[in-house]
């Protein structure tokens, strides 16, 4: 009974997505205030309802409800409650019912916080996001429901959740990027509600700006929690891997970083509106391939979704649809959007011009790269692989451009910087950096070496930049600093961009300094990994909620004093009879101790897989950063200004008052 | 001028759209093998009945070979044998077995208690020539024309109605080509 | 659409049903058995062939597996190339004829990074190209409007050509 009603609950959602896409646009269309109004309690309606339904398929998870196809191959009796209820976007017909509330829920967020707009602007942007949401809670019921029931036969037991996946990483990870990728849905309905309405105008950007930065944020943590998962979890001590389904969720981040720039020059500048515009469509379409890429199979990776054409079909005419209707407006609308930009080459708008496009190609590079072994199999020329190899080769001397032009996109004037300016503010931060990165091989390793010199000197770069920025920032007219008088936008926008910084760090010290050393061991036995000494204590047997493991005992010594036992373990699944590794991992701030176990090699030794990766934590510390920078910016008062209508039209005539004020 | 240049995106796109809407109909798992069109590595190997015997690529004799990558290890084998068992029956072709990685005993009892197809099988200890062949895994079967080309790599268990279409046509096809050769070498 | 085409396109979708099937038996990680991390414990000649042993064994992509190296995989297939490749650097051979030895055996299939040849051009290709693309692109603005140089305006006279232009 419980299943059907959130069936239900699911279908009368859908009535609400159906009227919410089709009312308010009628109300605007005939002027009609009532039906413009509605919008609102649409959106609450279908917040509720897809909610009821998501709450109502958790909580059969949690009473075994084994009757329900999804469940009863996603979850077991003796799995633990959090992963149950975490088992709920275990799979594909559950990750689409979240990635569907996630929708409604952002939907409704608009619909709350949007009391400052326009209401006829507002009415639109609901609109579309009630149009989306039909979409996909359609697809969902359609080809996915994972209400579908196994009656009459149906099994005493369920076949459990992947053990890959009975992991806090995946409680947490997915959510966190389900609300990043339909987060962008946002800045997709302001977008397309801007051409509908053929305005578009620096308010018009201020009201975007914070759903964007926050959608963005999500996705940051998001992807950072999936790498730490992909680390710890798939035993290969390997934190990126370039596979199709992390690509598909960085290149939106990407054409989202380069969105949420666009959105401030837009904001602060009234200009690159095409550049908004076009970005805002791009990185949603970019979450609906990503969609159609992991769930319709026609790509293969090690983390795909069970393959399936028939959905496969159904999600490329949704693409089709959202992404060539999109396109069209834009194609039709698009001049009736001025875009008068008055900068010269030294400028900060075209420093962030020449960085969105190194984000923009980077993006489409990727996306070539993913789709390319599908190109060519597409033209009947064979089967090839395009990797990691590949994408290092191509990623990363894009990336040191955009380093560089990241170092001067906070201290460089708007429109055109004076002369001698910008080397007074760069000189003694590059010297500095070069300095500092020349420098820290030899501190830290004793020689020299090119790519810890390029990152770290980068990385310093970056870091010292933003810094700089707030200082001059916080510098008043009497010569003190007053830090409280920077705007937090700003400082939001220092702290994200220190985030990167911190990446890189992370990035360049594991890639540079890791050590990997793959040996035998008997009971007893130590080896030295750079500096530790590891010892070999033996195993033991342990038994979990729905796993019984052989546990390793591996004692961490450091200049003969003890630091820590790790206990690596194989682990074999009862239900899904399924061996899996758990590393043993030992984290500081400084470096990472990695122990796997492999195979067992008779009379109680094992092979085993051991790493030391420096600063491998601050690869993730940074996606945190970023976040925080994001969720900083949108804390600033700029945004929560109720903006009048004489007020709005001040600001948007008068934007250079505006960002010196 | 400018207007044209906002349909670029859409154009992008739409062709986009198409190869995407061709790759749903594609199989990313589907694995040709690069040996198609080349010749049989030449190998000297020992036959697993007789470990003393060594034989190499010319000792495969017949117009049309066969080449069947087994191993006790492998489940999917015990599936496929009855049907070799048959195959084994057809006069155009000749039946080989390459026992792949695999251990001697166990491999002998499998042929003594599931019955022989094969005309011998070469056994491959270290996999050296499943290696030089490009083979994936158990069971696959390879054919080999009368030029010691291959011709095909099927990966998988072989059963009747594989047979009847994935090799059938391409025997008969030979087999024309065999008398083609044979008329235009009369004619020279 | 000819009756054999339709034909081929629903044994293709059987094909992919029963491949679905195996997949959710198998559950899509137990193909290749990601989890479970390799380990191996060859002895080479010098650092110098380990480390391009680990290189190598990163570039080559296990022929069988879902997506994953040799080095990450524990399949039967990666286990054997694995030890063929550490064969093949104990002889001594370079990298390139390495990766010819394996492309010969299983195609362009097996590098994870494509060789440049005329099907991958546009691949290695494209990237410098829409960057060059955006460069001119920038160039030509910015170039357009210095020829076009208007009087620098002061922000107030600025603010008000806007208002004048936006109200149209």
């Amino acid at each position: 009974m419980i299943p059907e009603l959130g069936h239900f609950a699911l279908i009368i959602g859908l009535a609400f997505a159906l009227c919410l896409s089709i009312v308010p646009l009628i109300g605007v269309a005939q002027n009609n205030q009532q039906l413009i109004n509605s919008a609102k309690p649409l959106s609450f309606g279908l917040f509720l309802f897809v909610g009821i339904s998501l709450f109502l398929l958790a909580y059969s998870f949690t009473v075994d409800d084994f009757s329900v196809k999804y469940i009863a191959s996603h979850s077991n009796s003796l799995l633990p409650t959090h992963f149950k209820i975490s088992a709920v976007w275990g799979g594909h017909e559950g990750s689409m019912l979240f990635w569907v509330f996630a929708l409604t829920a952002w939907t409704f967020a608009v619909s709350l916080f949007s009391q400052q707009l326009e209401k006829e602007f507002v009415a639109r942007v609901l609109a579309i996001m009630g149009l989306i949401a039909v979409g996909f809670i359609l697809f969902t019921l359609l080809t996915s429901n994972p209400f579908e029931r196994l009656l009459p036969n149906f099994p005493a037991e369920g076949r459990d959740l992947n053990p890959l996946l009975q992991d806090i990483g995946l409680i947490i990870h997915p959510p966190m990027l389900y609300m990043g990728y339909v987060g962008f849905s946002v800045a997709f309905a302001f977008a397309i509600a801007a051409l509908m309405a053929g305005k578009m105008d620096a308010a018009w950007a201020r009201w975007s700006r914070p759903w964007t930065v926050a959608a963005w944020s999500f996705l940051s943590v998001g992807i950072a929690l999936g790498s730490w998962w992909a680390y710890y979890e798939l035993g290969w001590g390997g934190w990126w891997f370039w596979d199709p389904v992390e690509n598909v969720s960085f290149m939106p981040w990407l054409a989202g970083t380069a969105l949420i720039h666009a959105l401030a020059v837009t904001e602060q500048r009234n200009t690159f509106k095409h550049w908004t515009l076009l970005l805002a469509i791009f990185t949603f379409s970019l979450n609906l391939l990503g969609a159609f890429l992991v769930r319709s199979g026609v790509i293969t990776s090690v983390h795909s979704f069970a393959v399936d054409p028939g959905r496969g079909l159904y999600l490329l005419v949704l693409l089709a649809i959202a992404v060539g209707g999109s396109l069209t407006l834009y194609a039709i609308r698009a001049a009736n959007v001025s875009s008068p930009n008055r900068f010269t080459f030294y400028s900060r708008e075209n420093t962030i011009l020449v960085a969105m496009s190194i984000l923009v190609t980077a993006t489409i590079t990727i996306l070539l790269g993913t789709l390319y072994p599908l190109i060519i199999d597409a033209m009947g020329l064979g089967k090839i692989s395009v990797g990691a190899p590949y994408f290092n080769a191509v990623f990363i001397p894009m990336m040191i451009a955009l380093f560089l032009f990241m170092g001067i996109g906070p201290l460089i004037r708007w429109k055109k910087a004076r002369k001698g300016e910008l080397s007074k503010h760069l000189n003694a931060i590059s010297i500095f950096s070069v300095l500092f990165g020349a420098a820290w091989p030899f501190i830290f390793a004793g020689e020299f070496s090119i790519s810890a010199f390029i990152g770290m000197s980068l990385s310093c770069w970056i870091v010292l930049a933003v810094l700089k920025d707030l200082f001059n920032n916080a510098k008043q007219a009497d010569g003190r600093w007053q830090f409280s008088a920077v705007p937090l936008n700003h400082i939001g926008m220092a702290v994200a961009h220190a985030g990167i910084a911190i990446t890189i760090v992370g990035v360049t010290m594991v890639s540079t300094y890791e050590q990997e050393i793959n040996v035998k061991m008997a009971p007893g036995e130590r080896v030295d990994l750079s500096g530790y000494t590891i010892e070999y204590a033996g195993t033991k047997n342990v038994v979990g909620p729905n796993y019984s493991a052989i546990q390793g005992q591996i004692k961490v010594w450091l200049d003969g004093e003890f630091v820590t036992l790790l206990t690596p373990e194989q682990r074999t699944y009862t239900v899904q009879t399924m061996g899996m590794t758990e590393a043993g991992i030992h984290t500081t701030l400084w470096r990472d101790i990695y122990v796997a176990l492999g195979d067992p090699l008779g009379q109680n030794s094992w092979s085993m897989r051991l790493y030391y990766k420096p600063f491998i934590v601050w690869i993730w510390l940074g996606g945190f950063f970023m976040a925080i920078g994001g969720f900083l910016a949108i804390l600033s008062k700029r945004y929560r200004k109720r903006v009048l209508a004489s007020e709005q039209k001040l600001k948007q005539a008068n934007p250079v008052v505006l960002e010196e004020a | 001028m400018k207007s044209v240049i906002r349909f670029i995106p859409l154009i992008l796109f739409v062709l986009l759209g198409i190869l995407l809407y061709r790759g749903l109909f594609l199989n990313p798992q589907a694995m040709p093998s690069a040996m198609i069109g080349k010749p049989l590595p030449n190998f000297d190997l020992p036959r697993l009945k007789a470990i003393e015997e060594k034989v190499g690529r010319d000792d495969l004799k017949g117009n049309i070979v066969l080449l069947n990558v087994w191993a006790t290890w492998c489940v999917q084998c015990k599936y496929e044998h009855p049907y070799l068992i048959d195959i084994a029956r057809d006069p155009r072709i000749k039946l080989y077995g390459l026992n792949f990685t695999d251990d001697r005993n166990a491999a002998l009892s499998w042929l003594e208690q599931y019955q022989d197809p094969y005309e011998f099988s070469i056994f491959d200890e270290q996999g050296a020539l499943g290696l030089d062949i490009g083979v994936f895994g158990a069971p696959e079967t390879f054919v080999i024309d009368h030029t010691g080309i291959i011709r095909k790599r099927f990966a998988g268990p072989v059963n009747d109605k594989i047979w009847q279409k994935e090799f059938l046509p391409l025997i008969e096809s030979l087999e024309a080509e065999m008398k083609n050769a044979e008329i235009a070498q009369g004619a020279s | 659409m000819k009756p054999t085409s339709i034909i081929s396109a629903i044994t293709k979708l059987a094909k992919r049903f029963q491949l679905l099937l195996s997949i959710i038996l198998l559950n899509v990680f137990a193909l290749c058995n990601v989890n479970a991390s390799p380990v191996d414990t060859f002895e080479f000649k010098d650092e110098a062939t380990k480390v391009r042993f680990q290189i190598l064994s990163k570039e080559l992509r296990c022929p069988k597996c879902q997506n994953q190296n040799l080095a990450d995989s524990n399949s039967k297939i990666a286990v054997d190339l694995r030890k063929s490749l550490y064969n093949l650097l104990q002889e001594g051979k370079s990298d390139q004829e390495i990766i010819d030895f394996m492309v010969y055996r299983y195609g362009d299939f097996v590098l994870y990074r494509p060789q440049l040849n005329k099907q991958t051009y546009v691949l290695w290709f494209a990237p410098l190209i829409i960057i060059f693309a955006f460069i001119i692109g920038v160039l030509l603005v910015l170039h357009k409007r210095s020829k076009a140089k208007q009087i620098d305006l002061s922000s107030h006279e600025q603010a008000n050509l806007d208002k004048i232009l936006n109200k149209k």
